[in-house]
């Protein structure tokens, strides 16, 4: 566990191959296959670290690891008028949250990175390397955010997977919808960036110290601010404007939309998988400080559900297939910071790594659908898929059924345990959250069904006879994978002219057995999972991941101590996490005494009837009566037009926050083409001017003392210089006279 | 005393007067020997042998010197064609 340090550089060292040399001396074969090796390598060892880390007692699976320092120790002056010494070591480490991350980030990265090799081959060979090496700088960024101890480390991987971000999302440059979407996601996670740099500012003001066990440790022992704003409320504040930022919620979601310009492993990986996973993780590193600001719990709620509910709604009415995805990330995102904002930070953490399978599943399932398509991502156009990519169908019908909350799979646990959580902390929040529910089920099968199941809508291909534009008719499909029949294709098999595009094809091996894999923890996940109501010996997860997110004294005090009998106190009054996720971890948690067990599984059902709700609505809108949704949206044409557009978000953001930067920035340019540049100007005309009178006195003053000085040597020497005859004899009889003279001199004077 | 002085004058209008490089230097040289007769002629008058010594140095610079001027005259001759010191007039303004 000692070299935990070397996780991220494996990456790191990919990155800088592939990225140096790689771009002009590698094949595509050799960049792709050293980047898997790195992450394979990376993969392994965090395998290995985490292995230790369950060896250990659960009080003490925690890790630290120095490399070196970073900033050397800088006294500052603290709110307190006490000096503080602001330092940040390059250190490293290894707790249940930051092992659980590192294994997701590791284990689906390599994952995508296999998956890569395949989607990414048509791609020009200098490309490919370059994409790898982003994806590999992408994924040591992101191990430096999860290992990193300190806010400074973490602050160095949150930046370096924005600009990984920007770099990928913008990887087709010559698009110009490409690199205006990475300028996009670049520009609104700076907003978000401000804040958490803010953040850490006020964190240093307030503890001095950036590292974040002794944050914690601190934090703990500070009063809960109950009912009014104090200075915790203000760091958790800012810390979850950089959230949002990084995690796509309101208000700075709209980028994560746009991201999905980017290549579909990148859209997997970064903008599904891990980096929007940043901002909850985040959160949870911080649980103590957040379970201190109550107020600030709440925004953190409602936001997430306001979000999680925004989002699916535009998600019903979108027609590219990334996109819809892109909108469900947001709002199972929102799911998330809604357990976080109810104090369910296992939850949330439970839900980030069941989200990371399914959403990568179906972002690489979708992935290899646009492959089939050659570059199609309307779903209008796609349709019956299912008979031609059956691994892709089946693989992703399992992430649907996941995201969509049906047991077994993974997606129904942690989601279940969210709403739970939610019903016992706010009934309205509860409820907003199941009717998201309700529409993720409804547009996933929308999706599904558009896409796999009905009759073929895409292109015509060489060598295929068959109708298209094909309404949807008589299908026998079922919510049940592999059952349905698309009717009106059953009379040709693959294309097999000799066009460049052979018809929708099932992709390689390189992009299905990652499918598979994913799909497999898609399913198990889950398990880790699975709530005391059902199985008696309590959520394994939750458990793990409970000394994360309390401050280390807490952990280690008795509950009798004076401290925690004050902090006891004010958990009654409001439930704070901290208080709550160790009250759970003792066993005798608050809310089972107020639900009944039966009352759990009684929203546990309800919750899978919800989802099959929303299943069969959109089987019966999409599948069976196609034209009641082309009804429905004539109806409530202008409800369809806002969705359509998102809710006009990015026109508002247009109209107000970019046209005002715009405004103010010319408004600023004039001053500066006036004030600034006058100023300039006028500086220059004196230079000028002052030079020029320098160079009249140079003229006249000083050049005429020289000439003066020349003129009289040469006038003098005019009359001197006849003595000069050259004749020796000349100079000889003067000299002799001299000589006479002076010894002549001598005689007298003597 | 005498035979030093008048070596000496002989000398000195030599070179006054004569226009041919190698008389004046014949003429240098005789100015030298002079002074070695003075040095030798005191050096024997206050029994000290330190004078003659300092003749023998003098004998000794004057040849080094001697070859190095008949070089120089030799190397003049070569450009100019002559022996005339009026026609040696490298030094004028």
């Amino acid at each position: 566990m000692k070299y935990i340090w070397l996780i991220p550089l494996l990456p790191a060292i990919g990155a800088a191959v592939n990225g140096l040399v790689g771009v002009r001396y590698f094949s595509r074969r050799t960049a792709g296959a050293f980047a898997c090796a790195t992450m394979m390598l990376a993969l392994g060892l965090s395998l290995l670290a985490f292995w230790e880390l369950l060896g250990l007692p659960a009080e003490e699976r925690a890790f630290d690891v120095v490399v070196a320092d970073w900033f050397p120790s800088i006294p500052l002056q603290l709110h307190d008028g006490s000096v503080g010494t602001f330092r940040a070591p390059w250190g490293f480490r290894l707790d249940p949250l930051s092992g659980m991350m590192l294994l997701v980030v590791t284990g689906i990265g390599t994952l995508i990175h296999v998956y890569s090799t395949a989607y990414m081959a048509d791609e020009p060979r200098g490309g490919v390397a370059r994409f790898f090496s982003y994806l590999n700088l992408f994924c040591f960024f992101m191990l430096m955010l999860v290992l990193g101890n300190n806010f400074p480390v973490m602050f160095v991987g949150w930046e370096g997977v924005g600009l990984c971000s920007y770099l990928l999302i913008g990887y087709w440059y010559e698009k110009k919808s490409a690199s205006d979407a990475g300028k996009k996601a670049f520009i609104t996670n700076r907003v978000g960036d401000w804040g958490f740099i803010l953040g850490v500012f006020l964190i240093f003001y307030t503890f001095g110290t950036l590292d974040l066990r002794d944050v914690q440790n601190a934090a703990a022992l500070m009063p809960v601010e109950t009912g009014h704003f104090g200075v915790l409320s203000a760091i958790c504040l800012l810390l979850f404007v950089g959230a949002t930022g990084k995690s796509a919620q309101i208000p700075l979601y709209v980028w994560l939309p746009d991201a999905m310009e980017g290549p579909t492993p990148v859209s997997a990986l970064i903008h599904a998988a891990t980096m929007v996973t940043a901002g909850v993780y985040m959160l949870g590193r911080n649980a103590v400080l957040f379970s201190h600001a109550p107020e600030v719990m709440t925004i953190v709620a409602v936001v997430g559900v306001l979000t999680a509910l925004m989002a699916a709604t535009i998600g019903l009415v979108q027609y590219d297939i990334k996109r819809v995805l892109a909108y469900s990330t947001v709002s199972q995102l929102g799911y998330m910071f809604t357990a976080m904002g109810v104090g369910a930070f296992s939850a949330g953490a439970f839900h980030l790594m069941t989200h990371a399978f399914f959403k990568a599943l179906l972002f690489l399932g979708s992935g290899s659908v646009i492959h089939a398509m050659a570059g199609e991502q309307d779903m209008r156009r796609m349709g019956g898929l299912k008979k031609f990519m059956p691994v892709t169908f089946a693989t992703m019908m399992i992430g649907t059924l996941a995201i969509a909350g049906i047991p077994p799979f993974a997606g129904f646990f942690s989601k279940d345990e969210i709403l739970f959580r939610a019903f016992l902390q706010n009934k309205v929040i509860w409820s907003l959250a199941v009717v998201t529910a309700l529409m993720t089920a409804f547009y996933m099968f929308r999706l599904m069904y558009m896409t796999f199941y009905g009759g073929y809508r895409g292109p015509a291909w060489e060598g295929a006879d068959h109708g298209h534009g094909v309404a949807h008719g008589h299908v026998d499909a079922h919510a049940d994978a592999g059952t349905g029949h698309a009717g009106t294709q059953d009379d040709h098999g693959h294309g097999h002219g000799h066009g460049p595009w052979h018809g929708p094809h099932e992709s390689p091996a390189a992009m299905t057995y990652p499918l598979w894999a994913l799909a497999v923890g898609a399913v198990v996940a889950g398990f880790l999972g699975i709530p005391a109501a059902i199985l008696p010996s309590g959520s394994a997860i939750e458990h793990f991941l409970e000394p994360s997110f309390t401050a280390q004294e807490v952990r280690l005090q008795p509950d009798g101590t004076p401290l925690s009998g004050v902090r006891l106190q004010a958990d009654q009054a409001t439930r704070p996490p901290a208080g709550a996720e160790r009250a759970a971890a003792a066993g005798h948690e608050e809310g089972e005494h107020q639900v009944s067990r039966a009352g759990e599984i009684g929203l546990m059902a309800f919750s899978v009837l919800i989802a099959v709700a929303g299943i069969l609505a959109a089987r019966r809108l999409y599948v069976t009566k196609p034209e009641i949704s082309e009804g429905l949206a004539e109806r409530f044409a202008g409800a369809h037009r806002v969705l359509s557009n998102k809710y006009y978000v990015d026109e508002l953001y247009d109209a107000t926050a970019i046209s005002g930067t715009k405004s103010a920035a010319r408004r600023l340019w004039t001053v500066d083409r006036q004030v600034v540049d006058g100023a300039v100007n006028g500086t220059g005309w004196v230079t000028l001017f002052s030079s020029w009178v320098s160079g009249l006195s140079d003229k006249h003053v000083v050049d005429g003392a020289v000439n003066a000085v020349g003129w009289t040597a040469e006038e003098s020497s005019y009359w001197f210089r006849r003595l000069q005859t050259g004749l020796v004899q000349n100079y000889a009889l003067l000299m002799l006279f001299g000589v006479a003279a002076f010894v002549g001199l001598y005689l007298i004077v003597r | 005393m005498l035979l030093s002085a008048a070596l000496f004058i002989i000398g000195v209008v030599g070179v006054m007067v004569r226009r041919n490089i190698i008389i004046i230097f014949m003429s240098i040289e005789l100015i030298l020997n002079a002074v070695n007769i003075n040095l030798v002629a005191f050096s024997a008058q206050l029994q000290n042998a330190i004078g003659q010594v300092f003749a023998v140095f003098v004998i000794a610079v004057a040849a080094a010197e001697a070859a190095v001027g008949l070089g120089i005259i030799l190397a003049f001759y070569r450009n100019k064609e002559t022996v005339n010191i009026d026609e040696m007039n490298l030094m004028r303004w």
